[in-house]
């Protein structure tokens, strides 16, 4: 069947299941937009950035699993799309970015909105096109996607010049994916690494199951929870794998490193085994390398097997799919208990407890994030900006659904809130979506607003604006003797007029009291709604692993200390 | 990262535009140290063969082998250090010959089992072949006639072919055929 390459894309866009896609246009990649009108299926929600493009494309991943596109034009457009390309590749989120280039004879001379987005995007794609043919507009949308949701997942990027989008061939649609050897993702362990790994788990009397965002796109949220149940080993969640198991499970033990909660930190500086599953030993997790969980064995389970003795050598190290491998390895596992050690982590709980602040001259973000957990009964899609509010919604929020919590985590990209909670929502009409912005990361991305409000897409922005960049603020409390340099917004705009601009009601909370009624005033309302939750400008995240200290040099909310002696002193 | 060894690492790569380049950018994105890098046709039409030569230990070899063979144009990649190979590389190496001079340089060249591929009034070019320390010998015993350019292609590397009753792996045969991963090529999975 005869079409042009423009009408190719929409076609394998189709076939490959894509509903929606975020994107805004210009002369490069208009011949593929004029065609958009014959594809009814294809919906577009036309955005104010092309960075928001992308992060929406991010969230609409992360929140439904399917994989989000995002379309940009050639020049600026492009490299607008470049930080959310690069979120996306460190977090390894699915994503399909197509971008507009100048005609095929014009590549090379620097004509008008040329730019060589291949070799610019290169160290952040998982794998790039330029389509030179119409012809192989089906077979590279066919692989595009393929790579993008198999193996480790991540960003491809298809630049497709103008007059490859108006050259007409006959449509072919391969069945599969034309890899040849080149791209085979290992998804099995070897029975010789699962009976080794069996053995570790099976001698540990300290064990403790570090899960990270692999958990939750390998869908092994059940496999972890059986292995951890069967075991009784407490799990540990790195930021992103935050919602790879309830809050509650009694043996979620939740966050470790720089933010995380004292007792998981302790937890593996005392562990005899990690079982490290789809995760990558992150700084923020481990702390100095040197220094990290001294006493323990590892078993590290990861999709890519690059991760593998990257940046911590296993003792056992597994390249395979998480889902899989953990039901492989439940065939050599036996049941086992550890009252003690289970009993010994309580202790630190109740010894090392959160400091959540209440009733104070200002709101405190803490507080937020407890009501907005209550509220939303622990069921509602978070998205979070970087910074405090983001470690304080790991720490506080109680998910009681898996998967909803949908975070910047690698790039720890500020902006990234406000648009990925919009293709969020997009992607899951059937759930509350709250975007968690502090005021420095949501003016980043703030014009987003007008496209939820003009899609009446029904996100919560809530904005914890202590009229400065509070983690920043934060470091230069601690580390810099409160030297404030360039950290501090005299003149922030009035957000809740803001919101009027933009078309959706605003609501401004100043007190404690106030902070229950206008969520559940953002909750009752049908549309896009901002709350502007006027939050305490020093108060600091705690606890705090200083970077490039080990776990055991952590830092307690000193509140802590004091409650201790007032309360000795009470006695 | 300085520890003296080096490891060689061999890869089938699509004979594609830009792949040279995404091969680069994980280079130097990683911060690996390459001591030598050859590209040239593999036996098969579409398909390139590169030689690297990579300072640093196994760890470092085990991470380029492995990020390289994250990219989708990598077809196979090994670090053949462990195994039997043949290492060569090739030089030209024009050198000053005085008419005093070139009888004793003459010799050398015989000794070195080199060629003489290039002569005129002034100098001549001597095109070497052999491991390494073979080229970078004869390079100094020439130094001193005055050396103005020298060219060298790096290292080419292959693994010997089968032993009767031997079990060495012929890896050109492994990696060009698209049998599959073979254990070779899925070495170290464990990473350690």
């Amino acid at each position: 069947m005869k079409m042009t390459g423009a009408q190719m894309m929409c076609e394998s866009l189709i076939r490959e299941g894509v509903d929606v896609m975020f994107g805004i246009p210009g002369g490069a990649i208009l011949p593929f937009y004029q065609t958009l009108p014959e594809f009814p299926a294809l919906k577009h929600i036309l955005v104010r950035h092309e960075q928001g493009a992308t992060h929406a494309a991010d969230g609409y991943s992360r929140a439904s699993g399917r994989t989000g596109v995002a379309i940009g034009t050639s020049g600026p457009g492009s490299t607008n799309m470049i930080t959310g390309i690069a979120c996306a590749q460190t977090d390894s989120v699915p994503m399909v970015c197509i971008t507009g280039q100048v005609a095929r004879g014009a590549i090379g001379t620097d004509a008008f909105q040329e730019t060589d987005i291949i070799g610019a995007s290169m160290p952040v794609v998982k794998h790039s096109y330029q389509v030179m043919h119409a012809v192989d507009v089906p077979r590279v949308v066919r692989e595009a996607f393929y790579l993008a949701k198999t193996g480790r997942p991540g960003p491809v990027l298809i630049d497709f010049p103008k007059d490859v989008q108006t050259e007409v061939g006959d449509f072919v649609w391969p069945e599969e994916p034309q890899f040849e050897v080149d791209y085979r993702p290992v998804l099995d362990a070897n029975p010789a690494d699962l009976k080794q790994a069996a053995q570790l788990i099976a001698q540990a009397q300290r064990p403790v199951i570090l899960a990270g965002h692999g958990v939750i796109i390998a869908n092994a949220f059940d496999e972890v929870q059986q292995l951890a149940e069967k075991t009784q080993t407490p799990v540990i969640t790195t930021l992103l794998g935050v919602g790879g198991m309830v809050s509650d499970h009694p043996l979620n033990l939740g966050m470790p490193g720089m933010h995380g909660v004292a007792w998981a930190s302790m937890a593996i500086n005392e562990a005899d085994l990690l079982i490290a599953i789809g995760m990558r030993f992150d700084d923020r997790v481990t702390g100095r390398l040197s220094a990290f969980a001294p006493g323990a064995k590892i078993i590290h389970v990861d999709i890519d097997p690059a991760e593998i003795g990257k940046n911590v050598r296993p003792t056992v190290g597994i390249a395979g799919d998480a889902n899989r491998v953990l039901r492989q390895l439940s065939q050599y596992i036996a049941p086992a208990t550890h009252p003690e050690w289970l009993a010994h982590l309580d202790r630190l709980k109740k010894e090392h407890p959160l400091f959540v602040p209440k009733g104070g001259e200002y709101v405190y973000q803490q507080e937020v994030v407890e009501s907005l957990s209550k509220l939303t009964d622990g069921r509602a899609i978070i998205v979070t900006g970087v910074g405090q509010h983001q470690m304080w919604a790991a720490q506080l929020y109680r998910f009681k659904e898996r998967g909803l919590f949908l975070s910047s985590g690698g790039q720890g990209t500020m902006g990234y809130e406000v648009p990925a909670a919009m293709g969020a929502a997009v992607a899951r009409p059937d759930k509350t979506v709250w975007s968690l912005a502090g005021d420095g990361g949501f003016q980043m991305t703030m014009y987003e607003l007008a496209t939820c409000a003009e899609n009446n897409i029904p996100v919560k922005f809530a904005i914890f604006n202590n009229n400065c960049l509070g983690m920043v603020r934060q470091w230069q409390t601690i580390f810099y003797k409160d030297s404030y340099v360039a950290t501090l917004y005299t003149k922030n705009p009035d957000f809740v007029k803001l919101a009027d601009a933009f078309g959706m009601p605003g609501i401004r909370v100043t007190k404690s009291d106030e902070i229950a009624d206008a969520i559940k005033k953002a909750n009752a309302h049908p549309g896009p709604v901002l709350v502007d939750f006027v939050v305490d400008p020093m108060e600091n995240v705690y606890p705090m692993i200083p970077a490039g200290q080990s776990l055991a040099e952590l830092i307690e909310d000193p509140r802590l200390k004091q409650r201790a002696t007032a309360g000795q002193k009470a006695h | 990262m300085a520890t003296g060894s080096t490891h060689t690492i061999v890869a089938i790569v699509h004979d594609r535009p830009g792949v040279l380049n995404r091969i680069a950018t994980v280079i130097r994105r990683r911060g690996f140290n390459i001591a030598s890098l050859s590209v040239g046709h593999s036996e098969r039409p579409g398909l390139s063969r590169i030689t690297f030569v990579v300072d640093g230990d196994e760890l470092v070899a085990d991470q380029v082998t492995k990020q390289l063979r994250k990219l989708v144009d990598v077809v196979r990649i090994a670090d053949i250090t462990g195994e039997r190979l043949v290492g060569r590389e090739l030089a030209l190496v024009k050198v000053r010959a005085a008419p005093q001079n070139r009888a004793e340089i003459i010799q050398f060249v015989d000794i070195f089992r080199a060629n003489i591929v290039d002569a005129s009034v002034e100098s001549l070019i001597i095109e070497v072949t052999g491991d390494e320390d073979k080229v970078t010998s004869l390079i100094s015993l020439l130094q001193p006639f005055g050396i103005s350019e020298v060219m060298r292609s790096g290292r080419l590397a292959m693994v010997r072919g089968m032993i009767a009753g031997g079990d060495s792996t012929n890896v050109a045969r492994v990696m060009a055929n698209g049998s599959g991963p073979t254990p070779l090529v899925e070495v170290d999975r464990s990473g350690g």
